[in-house]
C-alpha cells in the first residue's frame, strides 16, 4: 500500500514533498465529502418534490412527513448546513494544514466536530420534517438545536484558529478570508436564530432576518468560498495571484459593504426607505467589488487559457466565477426598486438563489472534490467521461434552469400587475415550471454520474491496496 | 493591519459586522422599541375574530367540542397559537407572503398596503412576510372565505381551483373527512381568519352577535 501512495505522491506537485505525512487528516477530508453529498442527495430530492408539486404531478400527495411544504425547507437547509457547510469543512481540513504547515489544534476535537456536526445536520432535517421548522428562512432549524450549532461553529472556529494563530508574519489572502469567516458564521447564526425569535417582532425582526438570509451567503459561504479559490487556483494553475493589491481590494471592500445589503431582501416592506436605500447603495457597491476580484482572477489565468479545457477542477472553478460576475450584476439590477416592483415574490428570486448556490459555490466545491479525491483515495478517477458528464449535465441543466426561472418571473409579475385572477398566474407558470422540473432532473442526473463515477473509483482504490 | 491577524479579526471580522448590526438592525429596533408588541392574550380581543371562531364551534360542533371545549378566549388564545405554529411549520410562508406592497397594484387586489404596527405583536416573531408567492398574499385574507371554504380546500385545494399546486393537507382532518378538522385543521382555519381581521376593511365585518343570541335565533 505504501508504495502505491508514495508513487502517487511523487507525482503531485512539488510543493507536496516537504509536508509531513499526518498534517492532514484526509480521511477525515474524505468523510467530510462523502457527508455533503449523501445531504446533497437529500436536498436534491426535496427540490423534486416540491418541483413535481407545483405542476400538479406529485405522486406523494397527502402524505405529512412527505409534505412539499417542509421539503422545500429541507431543500435549502441541507444545501446550507448539510452540502456546503461539509464540504467546506472538508475542504479546509485540507486547505488549512497544508497552507500554515501547521495540524488543526486537536484531532480528537476534529472527529467530535464531525460527528456533531451529522447530528446538528440530521436532527434539523428530522425537526423540519416533523413540523418543528422555525420561522427564519435558510435558519429553519428547530430553535432547539440552535445553541448545539453555534457550540459546533465556535469549535470549528478553534480548531481551525490555533494552525493561523501560530503561523507568523502577516497571512496570505485565503486566510483573511478564512478567519473572517469564522468570526462571521458564528456571529451571524447566532444574531439570526436568536434576535428576531426572543428579542424583537415585526418590522425590527423582519430587518435582522433580512441581514440573517443576506450574511449567511455573504458572510459565510462567499468568503469560504473565494478563500478556498485563492488557495486552489494558484497551485492548479501552477502560478501566483495576478494582483495582490487587487485582492486587498477586493477582501476588504467585501468585508465594509457585504454586510450592509440585509436589507434589500424587504424592499418596500414597512423597513423606513432609508435603511431600505441604504441596502441599495451598498449592494450595488459590492457589484463593483466582486468586479475587482473577477478581473484578479481572469488576470491569473491570463496566458493558460486552455486549462479551462483540459483541467477540469479549474473550469469547474472559472465557470462559477463568471456565474458569480452575472449573479452580482443581477443583483446589482434586481436591488433597484424598478425590478423590485415587478420580480419580488415571483420565481426570478428563485433562479437567482439557484444560479449562485448552485452555479458558483457548488460548482467550485465539485472542482475541489473533482480535484481532491483522487488524492484521497490515491486512485485516479474511473472515468474521466464520467466526470465530463458531471460538469456539463450540471452546467447545462442550471442554466437552462435559471434561464427559464428568470423568464417566469417576468410573467409572473406582469400577470400580478394586470390584477388577472390569481389562477391565470399559476397557470402561465405551468410551461416554465415543467421546464424547469426537466433541468432539475438534468442537474441530478450529472451528480449520479459524479456519485457512480465516485463509487467506481473507490472500488478500484481498495482493489489496488489489496494488490500492494 | 490589512494583513494581519488582528486586523482582520477585529476590524473586518468584528468591526464591520457589528457596524452593520448597529446601522441596519438596531435602528429599527430603536425606532419601534416604543410600539407595544401585542400578546396573544391581547390579540384575541378581537370581534371579527372571536365571531369566526364561534361560527367555527357551530359549524362543527362534535370536533370543536373534544379539542377546544367552549369557544372561549382562552379555547380561542390557543387555536390562534397553534394555527401560527402550523403556519411556520409547514412552511405555508414559502409559498404565501404576508405584506401588501405599495406598487404593482397589490392593494386594489389584497387591500390596505402593510404598516409596521399590524406586526407589532408575539405571532410575528420571526415576522411571517414571507419572500415567495406561489400562492396569494395572505394578510388580508380573514373573511374573505368562510369556514367550510377553507375546511375543503385544505383538505383538497384543487377540488375548489383545479390548477391549484397547492398541497393537499389531509392530516388537518379525522378520519380523512373534509367536514371533520381535527385540532389542527381548527386551529390553521383561525390563525388564517385572524390574518387582516385588526382592520376597518375586513370584509365580512358585521356586529357581533353573542353566541347565545346566535343560538336563539339559528337561522337569522
Ligand atoms: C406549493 C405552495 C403552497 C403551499 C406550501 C401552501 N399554499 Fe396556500 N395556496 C397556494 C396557491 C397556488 C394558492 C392559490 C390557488 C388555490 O386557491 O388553491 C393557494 C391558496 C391559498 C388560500 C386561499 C387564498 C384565497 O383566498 O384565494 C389560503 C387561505 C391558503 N392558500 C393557505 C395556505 C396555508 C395555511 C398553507 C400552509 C398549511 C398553505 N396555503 C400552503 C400555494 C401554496
Amino acid at each position: 500500500m505504501s508504495e502505491v501512495a508514495e508513487t502517487h505522491d511523487a507525482t503531485q506537485s512539488n510543493s507536496s514533498a516537504a509536508i509531513p505525512r499526518d498534517l492532514v487528516i484526509e480521511r477525515l477530508v474524505c468523510w467530510y465529502f462523502v457527508a455533503a453529498l449523501t445531504y446533497l442527495f437529500i436536498s436534491l430530492t426535496g427540490g423534486l418534490l416540491m418541483a413535481l408539486q407545483l405542476v400538479q404531478w406529485n405522486p406523494l400527495q397527502g402524505i405529512e412527513y412527505l409534505s412539499p411544504g417542509r421539503w422545500r425547507m429541507i431543500h435549502t437547509n441541507a444545501i446550507a448546513y448539510g452540502f456546503l457547510a461539509n464540504s467546506f469543512l472538508g475542504a479546509l481540513h485540507w486547505a488549512i494544514p497544508r497552507l500554515t504547515l501547521k495540524p488543526v489544534l486537536h484531532r480528537g476535537l476534529s472527529y467530535f466536530i464531525f460527528v456533531a456536526w451529522q447530528v446538528v445536520v440530521c436532527a434539523t432535517a428530522i425537526g423540519i420534517m416533523m413540523g418543528h421548522a422555525q420561522g427564519v428562512e435558510w435558519g429553519e432549524t428547530p430553535t432547539w438545536i440552535d445553541p448545539l450549532a453555534l457550540v459546533g461553529l465556535a469549535l470549528v472556529a478553534v480548531n481551525f484558529m490555533a494552525p493561523i494563530v501560530r503561523t507568523e508574519g502577516p497571512l496570505y489572502v485565503t486566510l483573511w478570508y478564512f478567519v473572517a469567516a469564522f468570526v462571521w458564521t458564528f456571529l451571524t447564526y447566532a444574531m439570526g436564530n436568536f434576535v428576531p425569535e426572543y428579542f424583537v417582532p415585526g418590522t425590527s425582526a423582519g430587518a435582522v432576518g433580512g441581514l440573517f438570509i443576506h450574511d449567511l451567503v455573504g458572510l459565510f459561504v462567499t468568503p469560504l468560498g473565494w478563500g478556498l479559490m485563492y488557495y486552489f487556483v494558484p497551485i492548479l494553475l501552477q502560478k501566483p495571484v495576478w494582483s495582490h493589491g487587487l485582492s486587498l481590494v477586493g477582501f476588504w471592500g467585501l468585508a465594509f459593504f457585504y454586510p450592509l445589503n440585509g436589507i434589500h431582501h424587504f424592499l418596500l416592506t414597512p423597513i423606513p426607505d432609508f435603511l431600505e436605500y441604504g441596502a441599495i447603495v451598498s449592494t450595488i457597491a459590492v457589484e463593483f467589488v466582486v468586479t475587482t476580484v473577477i478581473i484578479n482572477f481572469f488576470g491569473t489565468i491570463w496566458g493558460s487559457g486552455r486549462a479551462v479545457v483540459t483541467n477540469l477542477p479549474i473550469r469547474w472553478f472559472y465557470t462559477g466565477m463568471v456565474l458569480y460576475f452575472v449573479t452580482c450584476a443581477q443583483c446589482a439590477m434586481q436591488v433597484t426598486h424598478t425590478f423590485q416592483k415587478l420580480i419580488h415574490f415571483t420565481d426570478w428570486v428563485v433562479g437567482h438563489a439557484h444560479l449562485v448556490m448552485f452555479g458558483v459555490f457548488s460548482m467550485w466545491l465539485f472542482g475541489i472534490m473533482t480535484y481532491l479525491f483522487p488524492r484521497l483515495l490515491k486512485q485516479s478517477w474511473y472515468s474521466r467521461s464520467l466526470c465530463e458528464w458531471h460538469y456539463w449535465l450540471s452546467l447545462g441543466g442550471l442554466l437552462v434552469m435559471f434561464i427559464d426561472l428568470t423568464l417566469a418571473g417576468v410573467f409572473q409579475g406582469y400577470y400580478w400587475a394586470s390584477l388577472q385572477p390569481w389562477d391565470v398566474s399559476v397557470q402561465g407558470s405551468q410551461p416554465f415550471w415543467v421546464t424547469r422540473l426537466f433541468a432539475g432532473l438534468a442537474i441530478i442526473g450529472g451528480q449520479l454520474a459524479f456519485m457512480f463515477n465516485l463509487w467506481m473509483t473507490w472500488r478500484l482504490s481498495k482493489r489496488a491496496k489489496a494488490v500492494a | 493591519m490589512f494583513e494581519s491577524k488582528s486586523g482582520i479579526l477585529l476590524i473586518g471580522g468584528l468591526g464591520f459586522f457589528l457596524f452593520a448590526f448597529l446601522s441596519n438592525a438596531l435602528v429599527p429596533i430603536l425606532l419601534y422599541r416604543d410600539m407595544p408588541e401585542q400578546s396573544v392574550e391581547e390579540l384575541v380581543e378581537n370581534q371579527n375574530l372571536i365571531y369566526q371562531f364561534e361560527d367555527l364551534s357551530l359549524r362543527y360542533p362534535e370536533e370543536f367540542q373534544e379539542h377546544y371545549g367552549e369557544p372561549t378566549k382562552e379555547s380561542l388564545a390557543e387555536a390562534l397559537q397553534l394555527g401560527h405554529d402550523i403556519y411556520v411549520g409547514e412552511g405555508c410562508w414559502h409559498c404565501h407572503s404576508q405584506f401588501v406592497r405599495p406598487v404593482s397594484n397589490e392593494s386594489a387586489r389584497w387591500g390596505e398596503v402593510s404598516s409596521s404596527k399590524e406586526y407589532q405583536n408575539i405571532l410575528n416573531r420571526p415576522v411571517m412576510w414571507g419572500t415567495r408567492r406561489v400562492g396569494p398574499d395572505l394578510s388580508r385574507e380573514g373573511g374573505r372565505r368562510g369556514n367550510d371554504w377553507h375546511a375543503v380546500h385544505f383538505f383538497d385545494p384543487a377540488s375548489l381551483s383545479p390548477s391549484s399546486p397547492m398541497p393537499k393537507y389531509p392530516w388537518f382532518f379525522d378520519d380523512n373527512n373534509p367536514s371533520k378538522p381535527n385540532k389542527r385543521g381548527i386551529a390553521i382555519i383561525t390563525y388564517v381568519q385572524w390574518l387582516g381581521s385588526w382592520l376597518e376593511q375586513y370584509p365580512l365585518y358585521e356586529d357581533f352577535v353573542p353566541l347565545e343570541e346566535q343560538m336563539q335565533n339559528p337561522l337569522e
